[in-house]
């Protein structure tokens, strides 16, 4: 779909996608926890951390368009998400680790925006605040489960190991994001590697990008998981052409 | 607060005391008891209290507990379809907040000597019941609007009373959770406005929800008043102020007009208004189906429960987890904190 073009000369689009559809897209996912967290506080805080990600969301993606038909009328190969925020929930220890790797990301990310004077300032500025909580409780929940019972360390560091393929995509260049990519991304492996060490998990070494997966998902490029659920996600608003809601 | 706190009951089987002096201080508990909920005055959690009013509140609050956390499912059903980021938005916050109501009241029950953690453990077992109106299934998404519009009503119905039960921790809670509950209903009634003025399609939607959750919103109240067997003594001790059909009465009143404003019918062909009486006259609600959904036998007794359970039992080892932690770093604070 076209987006329309009277923004792009202040707003840069391929920028505003790329963060609304990640912030988009993991919300999506921590929504799919909901009745079925492992605890009642964990119930109130996954939704809390889903709601802040969809605010953002709302906002990045009215940048760019209409947010709506941005969300919901898009085909797949037109997301420009990163792959590591597609990744099915799996246990919670799979959702902590996706949390620690995104939030420390993101972090960084919207630390680096708020203190420029881009489009993306003002955003980052109110979002850096509910990323530090974010942070703040995939680290907890990190160490809990590192550092708990035989059985949740495994699972945590299984968890750790198979989502890490998937990091590399996130300090891939996007356009309209003028950023040194390559100091975040070194300021995110000490801050994760902290955070496995003192957890007693082993730093990952398998590969974090290669060819396959160089900045795929940003090109629009996704895992098989993603049509799925953008079929659920999208089902209701395409059957319903021109309703509004 | 008049009231005999609990620390000064423990006379009895203490050697020396006669039976009869046990049982004339338990007089004068109980005559202060009945004083204090006479004078309208709140019992607190310290306060002596009859065990039976211990034990039916415990019952009350817990089964009001599990109706918040079993009531997450229905509505939670369509969160990852959510026709707009909007109403996302706003369904995601109601289901957070309906997680919360039950993290207040398994407080409330708390206080009364039980834990969630036991209370949970009936309600899995199938001990403790929740409101049969979460065995019906969300099968559109103007289910949502209707449950938000009907079932949120008849829930603030019920509870607004709630608020000066003579329960102090009780009457608490529920001021937060109707404050929370009247801005659901205003949105799901909202939602389901928005459908109604929308296209055919959208409309029809909505009034197909509206058939469907009408008659399981009027049974929320209750069992009729000759049927209900805990309506008596929870008026006398001021934990209820209306009884069941008082307040299903007061429901009507209220939603038809609205369902007027909203353009859609209600699936009750005895509605109407009756003069004499200055209330709707409506027509006879099928108690058959309302105690065979009671009695497990609703269309997802069986979904909610297993799904409560299959969370339970798969969330037990992160709970072990955060207790392992826990206790591994007991006291290095900062660390144990986290």
């Amino acid at each position: 779909m076209s987006t329309p073009g009277t923004r792009e000369a202040t707003v840069p689009t391929a920028a505003a996608l790329a963060l609304g559809d990640d912030a988009l897209i993991l919300s999506h996912r921590l929504g799919e926890w909901a009745g079925s967290a492992p605890v009642l506080e964990e119930e109130v805080a996954l939704a809390n951390i889903a709601l802040d990600l969809l605010g953002q969301a709302r906002v990045l993606l009215s940048l760019a368009g209409d947010e709506d038909e941005l969300a919901y009328l898009r085909e797949e190969r037109s997301f420009r998400n990163a792959q590591l925020v597609e990744q099915p929930n799996g246990d919670f220890a799979h959702t902590i680790a996706r949390q620690l790797y995104f939030s420390t990301y993101q972090r960084l990310l919207y630390g680096q925006l708020a203190t420029g004077d881009g489009p993306f300032a003002g955003l980052a500025a109110k979002a850096v605040k509910e990323i530090a909580y974010h942070q703040d409780h995939a680290e907890h929940w990190t160490l809990r489960l590192g550092d708990g019972t035989p059985e949740s360390h495994e699972r945590m560091q299984r968890a750790c190991d198979a989502l890490w393929r998937y990091t590399g995509e996130l300090f891939q260049p996007v356009d309209g994001l003028d950023l040194d990519h390559a100091a975040m991304e070194s300021a995110w492996l000490d801050s994760v590697t902290a955070v496995l060490d003192k957890a007693t998990l082993t730093v990952p070494t398998g590969p974090r990008t290669g060819a396959w997966a160089a900045g795929a998902g940003r090109q629009g490029l996704h895992t098989e998981s993603f049509g799925r659920m953008l079929a659920e996600m999208q089902h209701l608003h395409r059957s319903h052409p021109g309703a509004t809601w | 607060m008049t009231a005999v706190t609990a620390g000064t009951t423990g006379t009895t089987g203490t050697p020396g005391v006669s039976d009869a002096a046990v049982a004339a201080t338990q007089a004068a508990y109980e005559a202060v008891f009945d004083a204090a909920v006479a004078a309208d005055e709140r019992i607190e959690p310290r306060d002596w209290m009859p065990e039976a009013y211990r034990a039916s509140l415990v019952r009350q609050i817990a089964q009001h507990a599990h109706s918040e956390i079993i009531g997450m499912q229905p509505e939670a059903n369509w969160i990852t379809r959510a026709p707009s980021l909007r109403r996302k938005a706003i369904l995601i916050a109601k289901v957070q907040d309906e997680a919360g109501h039950g993290l207040y009241l398994y407080s409330a029950a708390e206080t009364l000597g039980t834990s969630r953690d036991e209370l949970l453990d009936k309600l899995h077992a199938g001990r403790q019941k929740y409101s049969s109106i979460f065995n019906y299934p969300t099968l559109t998404w103007a289910d949502v609007g209707a449950i938000g519009w009907l079932v949120d009503g008849a829930a603030i119905t019920n509870q607004v009373p709630l608020c000066r039960c003579s329960y102090g921790p009780y009457a608490r809670a529920m001021v937060r959770v109707c404050k929370e509950e009247s801005f659901h209903q205003r949105q799901g009634y909202e939602a389901l406005l928005a459908l109604s003025n929308g296209t055919e399609a959208q409309h029809a939607m909505a009034q197909d929800a509206v058939d469907r959750w009408w008659w399981p919103s009027l049974m929320m109240f209750g069992p009729p008043d000759d049927e209900s067997t805990h309506t008596a003594q929870a008026m006398a001790w001021k934990i209820k102020r209306h009884t069941n059909d008082e307040l299903r009465q007061r429901f009507v009143d209220i939603a038809v007009p609205q369902a007027e404003a909203l353009g859609l019918t209600l699936p009750d062909p005895d509605l109407r208004w009756n003069e004499e009486r200055g209330h709707y006259d409506f027509g006879p609600i099928d108690w058959t189906e309302f105690w065979d959904v009671l009695k497990g036998n609703g269309p997802c007794n069986d979904q909610r429960l297993s799904q409560r359970r299959q969370a339970h039992e798969d969330g037990a080892w992160v709970r072990e987890a955060a207790a392992a932690y826990a206790e591994k770093h007991t006291g290095k604070h900062g660390e144990a904190q986290a």
